[in-house]
């Protein structure tokens, strides 16, 4: 009997070494696609079993989880309801809006914190068990200011008190500090973080079928064109190829991009004649300073100093280091829209770059890199990369990491970016100037105004994007860049230009932001 | 050298055996206290409760053995407690979670653990009396045909019994009297394997010798096997074919598979011949299909396993799950199982960290999938390696027993473990359709852990009579009769 016992005992050997195998393959081999499976709700009771940290502005939070009596046992809330839904997004249980919340959001790229999975948070976890206490999520510190960030909210509101579509965005000059960056209009995060999926679902077909899109995140991910806004770079360009602001500079009425031609009007050409904003004069009608042609934002004369004097490489040169970089990889720490100037065929077509001078061809900019182009300049030349997240902290509040300001690029000699100021504070300040409304008094206010054609049309009036980026500075240093823009700003077949719609925006969110921090 | 010296030669191995328990108390002990920890946040007194079940059970087992076994396995014991005890501590993390699922969905809600103690301490008392009776496996055999009618009455009688008295989640292998629920089959198994093995050992030479060559002769090489002789296969047949019409009555399917398998091994083990293999196999082929064809419950599981992940399209109305799962509601609890165990992954998720509760009747069937989220692929292959060497121990007490009454039934009873571990885990890990059968000793349930206390003491009944030396006379026995004459194997 003895030898058919050993066979026995080697077929169950077998049979284990099945068992192993096959354990290994479910739990290692397919581990991870079990472990997401969309229903498997494990991971997702694991997340909601301890309170997420908090995402903090100015010491309060406006994103944090609050203890409830269902299976997740955390809810979480965003106490400003859709003032931080550009930068905070939401933290649903759904798999329905994840493509959403995949694209942006403080929730989705700082989660290693939040969640308090972090490696850097590993033994504060480990002490959290062995002492009982629940395991917390570490904290996330936004640079936001709550005065900028609410001074714009309000600002994009109309005089009946509807938000317009638009978006604000602020940067701290010096540092590359994110002050602020609203969307308008904007999401009620909270709703989408709800525990019932049906509600959640509710609300996000709600917002999908709202035509103002306000699940759009337009400050960080909508790409306009700049209108003239874009004469700032085209202007540092001429500045770095020899052109001074008292350089007169030919500025007729019409200007033909392919004989170089001045005349009195384009008579519909419109594919290489180009005219001045709404058929107005230049100074004479032939001539103008460069100072004068950025003030009174004359199309003719960007659009004669690129095609005969600078070439196109020259201004995407420039561009490139003003932040319009197809290779451009910044984040904030979410991925952003990169700005362009359009297809490098543009630079040799005379038509097109005479366009593409004032900003409109295939060039289109971020509101977010519109406050960067401000910004830079304002920064005597130097261009320092945008950031969101100021420091990362533990759960007791130590610091886990605090973000090093960095220099993305130098746009300007110090010198030359000193000669760029002052026109700038032309637009404000001088008699053409289109940007009178952005003046506080006591404060040196720089800018420029865009009123971009997007080709769309109310009651065959043209409905132009209203632009304006500009910064304010106070005894000597900038303060606040901020840039504004307006979407379709001319209601009713009213045009408004930048200067009258969206300038005033800006100087609501530099006066709040000057006087919180005088 | 005479018996005396030789006798105290041979080493007892208690003390070994009682360090093991030590072993075994402390696994158990760090186990629930991983388990409070995460869930509670601190240590309660339950710790104390579930200290005290591996430490008095181990003692008082450990003290009868010294007593009346004292050449038992030193190792069979200790693995026993050491199972017994994780299952508690498992059953008693799943009450905390179930709990909790039942405030929520403001259920009410009865915890397992308690009535596990309960039965573990009867599943002990029913293993002392049973090795202090049994002084001598041998006399066993003089019960064989009793115990066969015992077997055959157990497990007819959930089938014959109503509904009501018998049905418990769709299978009617329950007697259900005064609140108590018994599973016969469970006890029915280990009578039939004794029955079989008496039987086995009687008809051993018939059984072996006789028969027709089957096959063709090539180049003077025989090709084939030899076929039984009808009238001795004829009981085994029959007694085969009542356990399986039984048993597939009850929808018990892996109980099915437990029988065929114990038949095929106690043959080939008796006869040492392939033939009954092939004949078993046959059998077993046929039955599957027999029963694939007529039963809905088969098809069903066999279903599950197969498209377990398949999606419908297009959708019925009536499909509830997302995604659409072809099997939606029957699918759900292995999915849940593979979910947890691929969840655990590699290190699982830590005693008391992981959510096996999400299973359907995760301390019965799927405790193994429990075990698999919580203590991930070390913990699991931790267990496995535990029931290999329980296995193989009952096995080396079969190979080292003089008689071939103890080779067979030690042989037996370790390929029921052995069989039903591999069925278990096989069945939550989809290595096979899922059947629906308990973890030996780990599983909750009050007949499973009965069976396998009185298993283990027949065990060590069996090993204690391999490792005694042959010039002490065994322990007189309890019964007045003298131990009949048995068949010794050369």
């Amino acid at each position: 009997m003895n030898p058919s016992i050993r066979k026995v005992s080697a077929v169950l050997g077998v049979l284990m070494v099945a068992l192993f195998l096959n354990l290994n393959f479910v739990q290692v081999v397919k581990g991870s696609s079990y472990r997401d499976a969309p229903d498997n709700s494990r991971v997702l009771l694991n997340e909601y079993a301890s309170p997420r940290g908090q995402i903090i502005v100015g010491g309060s939070p406006v994103a944090e989880s609050k203890a409830t009596n269902d299976e997740l046992k955390y809810l979480r809330v965003y106490p400003q309801g859709p003032l931080y839904a550009p930068v905070t997004g939401f933290y649903s249980i759904t798999a329905t809006p994840s493509p959403y919340l995949g694209t942006e959001g403080i929730e989705k790229y700082e989660d290693s914190v939040l969640s308090g999975g972090d490696s850097r948070l590993f033994g504060r976890r480990l002490a959290d068990i062995l002492t009982g206490r629940n395991p917390r999520g570490g904290n996330v510190e936004l640079t936001i200011d709550a005065a900028a960030q609410q001074a714009a909210y309000n600002a994009m509101k109309d005089s009946k008190g509807n938000l317009r579509k638009g978006a604000v965005v602020a940067i701290d000059p010096s540092t590359g500090a994110i002050l602020a960056a609203v969307s308008t209009p904007s999401y009620d995060p909270s709703k989408l973080s709800l525990h019932d999926p049906s509600k959640i679902d509710d609300y996000y077909t709600a917002l999908t079928n709202d035509p103002a899109d306000p699940l759009q995140n337009r400050a960080f991910n909508s790409l306009y064109f700049p209108g003239s806004i874009f004469k700032i770079v085209v202007s540092a360009a001429a500045l770095k190829n020899g052109v001074t602001p008292d350089t007169q500079v030919l500025a007729p009425n019409g200007y033909i991009a392919t004989t170089g031609a001045s005349v009195k009007s384009c008579n519909g050409d419109v594919t290489n004649c180009v005219e001045n904003f709404e058929g107005e004069q230049c100074e004479n009608g032939k001539t103008a300073s460069l100072a004068y042609a950025l003030a009174k934002s004359c199309n003719t004369a960007f659009a004669a100093l690129a095609v005969d004097q600078l070439h196109g490489q020259a201004i995407a040169d420039e561009a490139k280091l003003f932040g319009f970089d197809p290779d451009s990889q910044l984040t904030i720490p979410m991925g952003v829209a990169t700005s362009t100037i359009g297809p490098k065929s543009d630079l040799v077509d005379p038509g097109h770059l005479a366009h593409m001078a004032f900003g409109q061809q295939s060039v289109r900019v971020s509101p977010l890199e519109a406050a960067m182009m401000s910004a830079a300049v304002a920064n005597d030349g130097t261009l320092m990369t945008p950031y969101l997240v100021d420091r990362e902290l533990a759960p007791d509040l130590s610091t886990l990491s605090k973000t090093k300001r960095s220099e993305m690029s130098q746009v300007l000699s110090p010198t030359l970016d000193s000669e760029l100021q002052q026109m700038m504070e032309g637009v404000v300040t001088s008699p053409e100037g289109t940007a009178h409304s952005a003046a506080i008094s006591g404060v040196t206010v720089a800018g420029k105004t865009g009123t971009a054609d997007t080709g769309a049309t109310s009651a065959s009036k043209i409905q132009p994007d209203a632009w304006f980026t500009g910064y304010a500075a106070k005894n000597g240093s900038a303060k606040i860049a901020v840039a504004v823009i307006l979407e379709n700003a001319g209601v009713n077949g009213n045009e408004i230009t930048g200067g009258e719609a969206a300038a005033p925006v800006a100087r609501a969110v530099m006066e709040a932001y000057l006087k919180a921090h005088p | 050298m005479t018996g005396p010296i030789a006798a105290l030669r041979i080493p007892t191995r208690r003390n070994a055996e009682l360090l093991m328990l030590l072993f075994s108390v402390l696994i158990v002990v760090a186990a629930e206290a991983a388990v409070e920890a995460t869930r509670d946040g601190h240590l309660s007194a339950h710790l104390a409760t579930y200290a005290a079940v591996p430490v008095a059970i181990g003692l008082v087992t450990h003290l009868v053995i010294r007593k009346v076994a004292p050449y038992a396995d030193p190792l069979l014991l200790p693995i026993a407690v050491l199972l017994n005890g994780l299952g508690l501590v498992m059953i008693h993390r799943l009450d905390t979670g179930l709990k909790q699922q039942a405030a929520e969905n403001h259920e009410s809600f009865q915890a397992a653990a308690p009535t596990q103690v309960l039965w573990t301490v009867i599943g002990v008392a029913l293993f002392v009396a049973l090795i202090v009776l049994i002084r001598d496996h041998r006399s066993l055999q003089r019960y064989a045909y009793t115990l066969a009618l015992v077997g055959v009455i157990f497990l007819l009688l959930p089938a014959v019994l109503p509904a009501r008295y018998s049905e418990v989640n769709g299978a009617r292998i329950w007697i259900r009297v005064a609140g108590f629920s018994i599973q016969p089959g469970e006890f029915a198994k280990i009578l039939l394997t004794i029955f079989g093995a008496a039987y086995l050992v009687a008809k051993r030479d018939v059984l072996s010798l006789a028969g027709r060559r089957v096959g063709f002769a090539v180049r003077r090489r025989f090709i084939g096997f030899d076929l039984p002789r009808g009238r001795d296969f004829g009981p085994v047949l029959v007694v085969w074919l009542v356990c399986i019409g039984v048993l597939i009555r009850g929808h018990d399917l892996g109980t099915s598979l437990l029988f065929f398998g114990l038949f095929i091994v106690l043959l080939y083990v008796t006869t040492e011949r392939v033939s009954w293999v092939i004949i078993g196999v046959l059998l077993f082929a046929v039955g599957a299909y027999l029963s694939y064809k007529l039963f809905g419950t088969v098809q069903t599981r066999v279903g599950v396993w197969l498209h377990l992940f398949d999606t419908a399209d297009p959708v019925p109305k009536s499909n509830t799950c997302s995604p659409a799962y072809v099997y939606c509601n029957t699918g759900y609890q292995l999915r849940q199982s593979l979910f947890g165990l691929g969840t655990g992954g590699i290190f699982g998720t830590g005693l008391g960290g992981g959510h096996p509760e999400l299973v359907p009747l995760p301390a019965t069937d799927f405790i193994i999938s429990s075990f698999g989220e919580e203590t991930g692929l070390f913990g699991v292959v931790g267990l496995l390696m535990l029931y290999s060497l329980f296995v193989a121990r009952g096995l080396a007490a079969g190979l080292a027993v003089r008689d071939s009454f103890g080779k067979l039934l030690a042989t037996g009873l370790s390929f029921l473990v052995g069989l039903q571990l591999f069925v278990v885990v096989a069945g939550v890990t989809r290595l096979l359709p899922e059947t629906g059968l308990t973890t030996p000793f780990l599983s909750y349930g009050g007949s499973s852990l009965l069976a396998n206390w009185v298993l283990l003491a027949l065990l060590l009944r069996v090993s204690d009579a391999a490792r005694r030396p042959a010039t002490t006379p065994p322990p007189p026995p309890q019964a007045k009769a003298t131990p009949q004459p048995v068949g010794v194997d050369a």
